[in-house]
């Protein structure tokens, strides 16, 4: 039977400008939050994009990396502990709160979810086979391995108008291919995509299959008008289709929605499980963006302060 | 003291196909932050595995021979060689768990 040596205020699973807020709210409230940052997804999405343009108080933009880079330093300045390890497991009933890696276990009062989400694939035949061998989920990732190349980009969003426009630097060519016949991307996205002479759209169109033994050659693409279908030489496709949650840590001990978001008590953070909280993208599908997890991250923390508090009177 | 050697164009013969243990080729650039997020990840296991395998770390910058023969198109990618060919391919920045279950048959 293991020993309870120590118990954790707040143990935040997870990183981001969420995870990262949580902890710097958490720290400055003298709770000592302990952070699982992840091994290799320490930052978050935010490490894979170049220029933040949108993120308030930098009129100049700043680097993803870098803005990450500063979140975390922040909060450990003011005292939280960060770990480049990935839980495994919790057990969130428990009391203390289990939280497990792979090598050690860890007990908490109080919990703060922040694990984020994860690139979708199309789940299309040749996708997987064919990744890391022209298939790719990140553009500033894997750019730069296509110059010359005609591109494809898949999705409608603002994910994937940046790529779109980022590949343009490598590709020859980039075809955005997009199931509908309008963007779902912000407006000034769409325009600068519009104005790019390097790109251009293949509209009503999905993917069937990714072509190609050993290197991507083509996509086998279906009119979602009609079903006709038809082949578009291309040698590299970046998948820019939306994210799924990263939620599967608690299945079977926290409800989440239809697509597998965590559910909390809005507008707080509370999931419900006492003294357990989540925020950032795993919980938001409807905005997504870093401000409002970082504004989550913040009201999770403050969530948690106010429940250890009110359990000790 | 490194566990991981640093392999080039030149050396890549010697270090890598002509190794008679397995050996990891990591591809990395400065640039590639996951690359960096994978690499204390790969010490760790060349240090606990090192009479089993070797690991070595190719900077594709610097050496596009042997990035364009074998067709290195993400990074990071780990390449497992034995006796010369590449047994097995791991593609994508991956956490030591994961890395681990791939080179099972290896180590």
């Amino acid at each position: 039977m293991a020993q309870v040596t120590e118990v954790r205020n707040v143990v935040v699973i997870g990183s981001g400008p969420s995870g990262y807020t949580a902890a710097l709210y958490a720290a400055r409230a003298e709770l000592k939050p302990l952070v699982f940052e992840g091994s290799v997804t320490a930052g978050g999405a935010l490490m894979q994009t170049t220029e933040v343009e949108n993120f308030p108080g930098f009129p100049d933009a700043i680097m993803g990396p870098e803005l990450m880079d500063s979140m975390r330093k922040q909060a450990e300045r003011f005292g939280a502990e960060l770990l480049a390890d990935d839980v495994t497991a919790v057990d969130l009933a428990a009391d203390p709160k289990v939280v497990k890696t792979d090598s050690e276990t860890y007990y908490a009062k109080a919990v703060i979810i922040a694990t984020g989400s994860r690139y979708k694939e199309l789940g299309v035949p040749g996708e997987k086979k064919l990744g890391g061998h022209g298939v790719s989920w990140c553009a500033t990732c894997d750019g730069f391995f296509f110059r010359g190349h005609d591109i494809a980009v898949i999705g409608g969003g603002d994910s994937a108008m940046e790529e779109a426009m980022f590949l343009t630097r490598f590709g020859k060519s980039v075809t955005v291919v997009h199931r509908r016949d309008t963007l779902r991307a912000s407006k000034i996205m769409q325009d600068r995509a519009f104005a790019n002479p390097k790109i251009t759209f293949l509209w009503n169109s999905e993917v069937a299959e990714v072509l190609g033994d050993e290197k991507v050659t083509g996509l086998r693409i279906r009119s979602t008008k009609d079903g006709t279908e038809s082949e578009l030489p291309v040698t590299g496709v970046f998948v820019a289709i939306g994210h799924d949650p990263r939620s599967d840590l608690f299945t079977g001990q926290l409800a989440t929605d239809d697509e597998g978001y965590l559910l909390v008590d809005q507008p707080s953070t509370r999931t419900a499980i006492e003294g357990v909280f989540a925020c950032g993208d795993v919980v938001d599908h409807t905005y997504r963006q870093a401000v409002t997890a970082a504004g989550t991250g913040c009201a999770a923390a403050l969530d948690a302060e106010r429940w250890l508090a009110s359990k000790e009177s | 003291m490194v566990a991981t050697k640093v392999v080039t164009d030149a050396t890549f013969e010697t270090e890598v196909l002509k190794n008679d243990k397995p050996v990891i080729v990591d591809y990395w650039a400065e640039w590639c932050g996951p690359c960096r997020m994978v690499a204390p990840v790969l010490e760790e296991i060349a240090t606990e595995y090192a009479d089993k395998i070797a690991v070595v770390k190719l900077n594709i910058d610097e050496n596009p021979a042997v990035s364009q023969r074998y067709g290195i198109m993400a990074i990071p990618t780990m390449n497992v060689f034995k006796g010369g060919e590449v047994v097995k391919q791991i593609v994508g920045a991956k956490p030591k768990s994961a890395i681990l279950r791939e080179l099972a048959d290896y180590i």
